[in-house]
């Protein structure tokens, strides 16, 4: 047994929700530029050019990436043998993101759904908490913005739909979002599990890495198949015409009920935002 | 690709009719800020008859709604919203004499008539390029509807703001073109 305050998970969540929203990852600085080097469109190539230098002048003052700093999206994967002590594990994610989007000059940006009044301080943040084997505690903050969450989708689609069904779906999911979700994107494609879980694994999806391949041959050569497609809509950086409209399609799949065929596309605009860190 | 061209507000006619799709323009001058929740006040000061907070003539609307502004800045990180939210109210403000909007993502056709007919541009700014945009603000003054917050109403001096035409005077549309343009298959 391995006694963690939750004071130290409150530090670190609210360090995290700072680094996310100003320090974009290497990863996809180098995303960038593989695509300039497809890409047709002068335009095309003068936007990913902006975006490498916002990038650049986000980390070096330490400012916001983009002015929507997103919904606090929390992953907790927590070790079975550790005992959190001193308070409520939810409240102390809380107060790490309150302090994280006061202290960083974020942006306050969840509100009640009818009234549109501002919670004030972006909570409630979203929490997945996982139990796992061992005595860490592993925490990343992947802030969510509305643009491209606002083009998302679930369905059921008839298992007799087959892979192809799921690729029409996906490519479609993305001609209709045109600009919104801020091209280029990360498409996040959860398959399989029920309704809640194939959400949830298109979200997952968007944390790896941008240029890792998936583990699965199989699914590694569908979304290559998938992002080729995309690519071929025309709609380009910012939605202004060009090669690259989608940086990335990343899979996830788990089994699925033998009448069903769950569905989830979780767009990511091109500011993948996630920092982690292990208690 | 050709060289920006630099832009003064106040705008004319003749200078928002030399503007095509497709051209890259840095903005100097005075911009104003305003979203949502300003333009349905905006638009009921108008339906009312009543002077709006300051002289539309000329002037420039940049969908924004900031992150604060740490010490030492003059404005948070600024990139654009989506304007389709403000589609209802625009061809009002074009009416009265608004020369010029920054957003990002496609236009209805009403505002897009009305750009036609009341001579006016809408520009696009980058998406999540906030720092960047951030830093081209000079000076920030509130104007109106303080009790708003990120999305009240502020004029901004800003000083070479990078933006790309979308919709000129002509009712072509960057966003339908350049789709056009690049699609395969």
């Amino acid at each position: 047994m391995r006694e963690v305050n939750v004071k130290l998970i409150t530090e670190k969540v609210k360090e995290l929700c700072m680094e996310a929203n100003t320090n974009l990852g290497e990863d996809v600085l180098q995303a960038f530029d593989r695509a300039m080097e497809k890409e047709e469109s002068p335009l095309g190539i003068e936007i990913l050019k902006e975006l490498k230098e916002n990038a650049r002048i986000a980390r070096e003052e330490k400012v916001a990436i983009c002015q929507d700093t997103g919904f606090a999206v929390i992953f907790v994967k927590l070790g079975q043998d550790v005992h959190l002590v001193g308070g409520d594990l939810r409240e102390a994610i809380f107060e790490g993101v309150r302090q994280g989007y006061r202290d960083g000059y974020l942006r306050k940006s969840i509100c009640h759904p009818f009234t549109r009044a501002n919670t004030g301080d972006n909570t409630p943040a979203i929490i997945h908490t996982e139990v796992v084997p061992g005595e860490k505690v592993k925490i990343t903050v992947a802030p969510k913005g509305g643009g491209s969450e606002n083009m998302s989708r679930v369905t059921m689609l008839t298992p007799s739909d087959g892979k192809e069904g799921i690729k029409r779906y996906v490519v479609q999911r993305v001609k209709e979002s045109g600009s919104n979700p801020c091209p280029p994107t990360i498409v996040g494609v959860g398959i399989g599990g029920t309704f809640e879980q194939a959400a949830l694994l298109a979200k997952k999806s968007l944390l790896r890495l941008l240029g890792r391949k998936n583990p699965d041959p199989e699914l590694e050569k569908f979304e290559s198949e998938i992002l080729t497609e995309i690519n071929q809509l025309g709609i380009g950086p910012q939605g202004l015409g060009g090669r690259t409209t989608s940086l990335a399609v990343h899979i996830l799949m788990m089994p699925c009920h033998i009448a069903s065929f769950p569905l989830a596309v979780n767009i990511q605009c091109h500011a993948q935002r996630h920092k982690e860190a292990i208690i | 690709m050709s060289e920006p061209i630099r832009l003064k507000t106040p705008l004319s006619d003749e200078d928002v009719e030399k503007l095509k799709i497709g051209d890259r323009v840095l903005i100097n001058g005075i911009v104003y800020t305003g979203r949502d929740a300003a333009h349905k006040r905006l638009f009921d000061l108008l339906k009312e008859g009543k002077d709006l907070p300051f002289d539309i003539k000329g002037q420039i609307i940049y969908y924004v709604g900031p992150t604060p502004a740490k010490p030492g800045q003059v404005f948070g990180s600024a990139g654009p919203t989506t304007s389709y939210r403000m589609d209802a109210y625009s061809p009002s403000l074009i009416e009265r004499g608004l020369k010029g909007m920054i957003g990002k993502g496609m236009r209805s056709d009403a505002v897009k008539e009305a750009m036609k007919k009341y001579k006016a541009v809408y520009f696009a700014a980058t998406g999540g390029a906030g720092a960047l945009l951030a830093k081209r603000v000079k000076k920030a003054q509130m104007v109106a509807y303080e009790d708003l917050g990120p999305e009240a109403i502020r004029r901004l001096e800003v000083e070479d703001l990078p933006v790309i035409v979308v919709n000129d005077v002509r009712g072509n549309d960057l966003y339908i073109e350049g789709e056009k343009k690049f699609r395969k298959g």
